[in-house]
């Protein structure tokens, strides 16, 4: 399945500075959909470089991460439930707090 | 030389008397204002109270209406948006770069009442960026310089200084005397406190953010919009919580989240359009990308705005923001002591130290971009994040240094270990002992001690 990540507000470090990564996920086969639940785990296998904490707590982001699918809050689309689709865009971003 | 010192120090004390009796000036002006104030207050209701009767049934009068007239030749926004501006009050809570352009512009557009709170002063490293301050006021309170700024440009309206650090204590009372709240503040548990407040009250808030090249705004507690804590309700990690401080911020990035969040503020003050509440803005200045997404609505779950809550205000008085985000409300650095004494050197003995032909290795733990900016001679650079990976490159220092002083009396090389404030230096001696460099001492506080007890024309940054 065709996807673009987007990672910002400082997440981007977690993967060598690259904010944009246009990836191809393989859903389980058994499952034959991907879920938000799933796509956690392969960005911490196969994207981020260092420091995980920063990016998941338990199964879920850590807090004070937004999860974007297609530009909308994940809250309202059932979280780590929320199903994939091809060519959907998931941005992971940081809130900061400078000024 | 020594007649260019004496005059140096001739001009320096000259600019000195100066600046004090500028100070003087400035207190005899602001006390004989708040005299001439008591004399006459109709006339003081002239300038402070904009809503006059001028016979042109909308409380205008000809100086506003040409003042303001081309927002009033805006169809959409017009008399009407103009005089709700007029009757509003604003309050904007920080006067650093997310504060400046908002004051500004607020000031300028015509907010009835327009307050600032900070308890900070004006600091060379904040001009790049803290637009409403000038050079002259560096040293000064931020609330004073941002209140003259804006009285420069609008002396029609109210200006309300408050000059002193928002608290659960004081949070209630300065809110409550404002409609519309800006959150233009630098730290986690001051946007937690400054949500709460507004929840408790019942205010909007204009949230803005900025670090690095990134913005993010968005408006809380609006039109049964969420609040802060709909949205994060665990506050983050202390380690995720970057200063601009630490990690830089281009100086224009704030400057537009500071503009946008005075925007959303005028928009809720006049009425005019649709204020950014259930979205958010991001905004990425590298990539010139504006993002706008749809958050999610109140939660009702929400432990301070969700159905069951009963937030009140003697629980808001009595929450430890501190405490709940593990972080300071003041921008203040974080002090550690992580080791024994006898791992640690402070600047001044080291120094006497080198002076009398030590042997030895001086690390700088520093990011390689910090590096860039000053270093001490014949620093070896090698990052916090690359020291494990780079430990050979210490052994064969030490060996060669050995090599070099070998005059038969010392049998080793000792290891400094430095870094821009002496925190990093210690968690790298941590390291090092561990991987068997048992003679690796940090020195105390940093390049900064560095520069304040032994070198002074070292710069800081």
């Amino acid at each position: 399945m065709q996807l673009t990540l987007e990672f910002g507000g400082g997440l981007e470090l977690l993967c060598d500075s690259v904010k944009i990564h246009d990836v191809n996920v393989i859903p389980n086969l058994e499952a034959d959909k991907l879920t938000m639940k799933d796509l956690l785990v392969w960005v911490r296998t196969n994207l981020i470089k260092e420091r995980p904490e920063m990016f998941m707590k338990d199964d879920s982001v850590r807090p004070g991460v937004l999860v974007l699918v297609n530009d909308c809050d994940w809250e309202l689309s059932g979280q780590l439930d929320t199903p994939l689709e091809e060519k959907d865009v998931v941005v992971f971003i940081s809130t900061l707090h400078g000024g | 030389m020594e007649s260019k010192g004496s005059e140096a120090a001739r001009i320096l004390n000259e600019i000195e008397t100066l600046k004090a009796t500028r100070s003087d000036l400035d207190n005899r002006i602001s006390a004989l204002e708040a005299q001439l104030r008591h004399l006459n207050p109709e006339e003081n209701s002239v300038v402070s109270c904009p809503s006059i009767s001028t016979g042109f049934g909308h409380g205008l009068s000809p100086d506003m209406i040409y003042r303001y007239s081309r927002h009033l030749l805006l169809p959409s926004f017009g008399v009407q948006g103009q005089s709700n501006l007029l009757k509003s009050s604003i309050l904007v809570v920080g006067a650093g770069g997310l504060g400046s352009p908002a004051l500004l512009y607020l000031a300028a557009c015509g907010v009835g009442q327009l307050g600032v709170v900070d308890h900070d002063v004006v600091e060379l490293n904040n001009m790049h960026r803290q637009v409403i301050h000038t050079e002259a006021y560096i040293g000064q309170p931020k609330v004073k310089s941002a209140a003259a700024s804006c009285r420069s440009i609008n002396s029609t309206i109210q200006i309300v200084e408050h000059q002193e650090a928002l608290r659960t204590s004081n949070a209630l009372e300065i809110l409550s005397q404002y409609d519309i709240i800006v959150d233009a503040t630098d730290n986690a548990p001051s946007r937690y406190m400054i949500s709460d407040c507004c929840v408790v009250l019942g205010k909007p808030l204009v949230s803005g953010a900025a670090l690095g090249f990134e913005g993010q705004l968005t408006v809380y507690n609006h039109n049964r919009g969420p609040c802060y804590r709909c949205l994060f309700p665990t506050p983050p990690p202390t380690t995720a919580c970057q200063r601009c401080a630490d990690s830089g911020v281009l100086g224009v990035v704030p400057g537009i989240v500071g503009c946008l969040q005075a925007l959303e503020a005028i928009k809720i003050a006049s009425a005019v359009g649709e204020p950014l509440s259930g979205r958010m803005l991001l905004f990425d200045a590298l990539s010139a990308r504006i993002r706008i997404v749809k958050i999610r609505g109140r939660s009702l779950q929400c432990e301070v705005c969700g159905e069951n809550s009963a937030f009140t205000r003697q629980q808001f008085k009595d929450f430890d923001y501190e405490k709940f985000t593990q972080s300071p409300l003041s921008e203040a650095s974080l002090e550690l002591n992580l080791l024994p004494e006898d791992y640690r050197i402070h600047s001044r003995e080291l120094k006497e130290r080198i002076g009398k032909g030590e042997s030895h290795v001086l690390v700088d733990v520093r990011p390689d971009h910090h590096f860039k900016i000053v270093s001490l001679p014949n620093a070896l650079n090698i990052p916090l994040s690359s020291l494990e990976s780079r430990s050979a490159e210490i052994s064969s220092a030490l060996k060669e240094e050995e090599k070099r002083k070998d005059s038969g009396f010392e049998s080793s090389a000792s290891l400094y270990v430095i870094c821009r404030r002496g925190n990093d230096s210690q968690r790298a001696v941590q390291l090092l002992h561990k991987m068997g460099f048992t003679s690796a001492r940090d020195i105390i506080g940093g390049l900064e001690a560095w520069a304040r007890d032994v070198d002074p024309n070292l710069p800081t940054y």
